[in-house]
């Protein structure tokens, strides 16, 4: 293609927007509408999903050992469960160090009570690894695993929590594939209705183009410019309309309902959008691009 | 130049619209094709556009087997045909100045070229005060005659012209054919399909009358003595 008739394309497919104002509307407002959706779906399953991380931060399990264990042993045992892959991992904390945390969280104000004590450590037996756990559903089986070994005389661990971390984590993506297949579904129609209206207008105009002796791509080229400024155009406003939005929700919800959100945090809001913008500017450009292309190419057959 | 060896169409519902026609058409001729609607005449220029496949036979347009030409090289074909409907088919969302050029821009020509074509072009159909405005803003007579411009601008060895004067009145019609007959005699092989008995009449060239897809007859400087 020559650079004139490259240049003619791109100027002709920016005529046609305006050319074609009510069109060019419908499917901005179309694709707009659509993103908006997917946006606000896609900044609350991100949160969601960082919530769910960080609530599987916070479970984990405690193991003491038997009495007068080894250090062989505790270090044997140390690299049988990082071995294990739902292992994130294992801090030892030994007899002395739980001492001193324990006189730290509550002799603080009274330390004298503590040397009561003296040098006669009362947690003398209580040295402990705290895993953490990075696939939080295989903690049942990590716990028996735990409990049949040598060496360990106690197992702290939490159920429910992990339970419920879980199956949180599953209805999330269940109700999340659920929504984005809906949205999907209505996208596609509404995008389809509006490449039908673009067809019945442009019909006649591809016509005489091809019997002009115009060439196929000739022909798209403009279209398919059209598609997808359109496109971006209609990524873009929405685009804009959830930065506010986003932004404006967490400074709510952090003011309203402190109590609750006190144990969440939210995803920055750049966090969001480092994924949100070229997602919704590819959608957005995708759907121009392919309604564009379908448009066209049913009438070219001239 | 246009030749026609045993061509025959059929739809796939009715009665076929071309039976075995033999038509041989030498460069720089004026022909009128004359017939009833239904004649097939229509259907004659679909095939001559490809726009349309015989069913039967052969068409060859400047040495080319239409049925062998591949579909990417149809617009090369076309743009050596220049076409005129009686519905003039213009671009409405553009002036007559970008409807003339567009036919030049389809087959790439460079701008500065464009300028000089489309002004002789809009000159030669007498409409040069009227480049800027937009085909609603144009009588008939005008608006063919910005088709014909169109069709002219890329100077195409055939000019096909499908009722150029069907939607025209008579002093119009006559304008219109006098421009085709000029630019028949600048050495363009034109092919006018009309039911203007007057004008076909008047103008004295050969005419080739279809009747129920069948040619009945081909006379060198025939009228239209067909009736209706």
């Amino acid at each position: 293609m020559k650079i004139s008739t490259f240049v003619y394309c791109l100027v002709q497919g920016i005529k046609n927007i305006r050319r074609n104002k009510l069109f060019s509307l419908a499917s901005v407002g179309t694709i707009a509408a659509c993103i908006f959706m997917m946006g606000i779906l896609y900044s609350v399953i991100a949160n969601f999903q960082h919530m769910v991380d960080k609530a599987k931060e916070s479970v984990s399990i405690t193991v003491f050992f038997d009495e007068g264990i080894s250090p062989d042993k505790i270090d044997y045992l140390k690299g049988a469960i990082e071995k294990r892959p739902e292992v994130a991992s294992v801090t030892y904390t030994s007899a002395d160090e739980a001492w001193a945390s324990f006189k730290k969280d509550y002799f603080s104000s009274n330390p004298e009570l503590a040397e009561g004590f003296k040098d006669d450590n009362p947690l003398a037996n209580s040295s402990y690894f705290e895993i953490k756990l990075s696939d939080v559903s295989m903690q049942k089986s990590l716990v028996t695993f735990l409990k049949s070994s040598s060496g360990v005389r106690q197992v702290n661990y939490s159920d429910v929590t992990a339970n419920a971390i879980t199956d949180f984590a599953k209805m999330v993506g269940y109700i999340s594939l659920t929504i984005i297949g809906v949205l999907l579904a209505v996208g596609i129609f509404l995008i389809s209705n509006t490449v039908m209206i673009g067809i019945a207008v442009r019909k006649e105009e591809i016509r005489i183009m091809k019997l002009i002796g115009a060439t196929d791509y000739f022909v798209r080229a403009p279209f398919i410019v059209e598609g997808v400024v359109i496109g971006i155009i209609g990524a873009s406003i929405p685009l804009i309309a959830l930065y506010f939005v986003y932004r404006e929700v967490v400074k709510y919800l952090l003011g309203q309902f402190h109590t609750i959100t006190s144990n969440f945090s939210f995803l920055a809001i750049h966090e969001v959008f480092v994924v949100m913008i070229p997602m919704a500017l590819a959608i957005g450009g995708g759907i121009g691009l392919i309604g564009s292309i379908i448009t066209v190419r049913k009438h070219l057959k001239v | 130049m246009i030749v026609l060896n045993n061509v025959s169409k059929s739809y796939s519902t009715g009665a076929p619209a071309l039976k075995e026609v033999n038509i041989h058409i030498e460069k720089g001729e004026f022909v009128f094709i004359v017939g009833n609607s239904g004649s097939g005449k229509s259907t004659l220029i679909k095939l001559l556009l490809k726009e349309l496949e015989p069913t039967e036979g052969s068409i060859c347009v400047n040495g080319k087997n239409l049925g062998s030409l591949k579909r990417n090289k149809v617009p090369y074909l076309r743009r050596d045909m220049g076409v005129v409907f009686q519905d003039f088919r213009l671009l409405k969302d553009r002036n007559v100045y970008e409807n003339i050029a567009f036919a030049q821009r389809v087959i790439e020509t460079p701008t500065r070229i464009i300028k000089r074509r489309v002004p002789a072009m809009l000159s030669l159909v007498g409409l040069s005060e009227k480049y800027r405005s937009y085909p609603k803003e144009l009588s008939g007579g005008e608006q063919q005659r910005v088709a014909l411009a169109r069709a002219l601008v890329n100077n195409p060895s055939i000019l096909l012209a499908d009722e150029p004067t069907g939607n025209l009145d008579p002093r119009n019609s006559w304008e219109i054919m006098k421009l085709l007959e000029e630019i028949n005699h600048r050495g363009t092989t034109v092919l006018v399909v009309t039911h203007n008995r007057e004008i076909v009449d008047a103008m004295s060239k050969r005419v080739i009358t279809l009747n129920k897809g069948v040619v009945i007859s081909d006379e060198k400087k025939g009228g239209y003595d067909y009736e209706d």
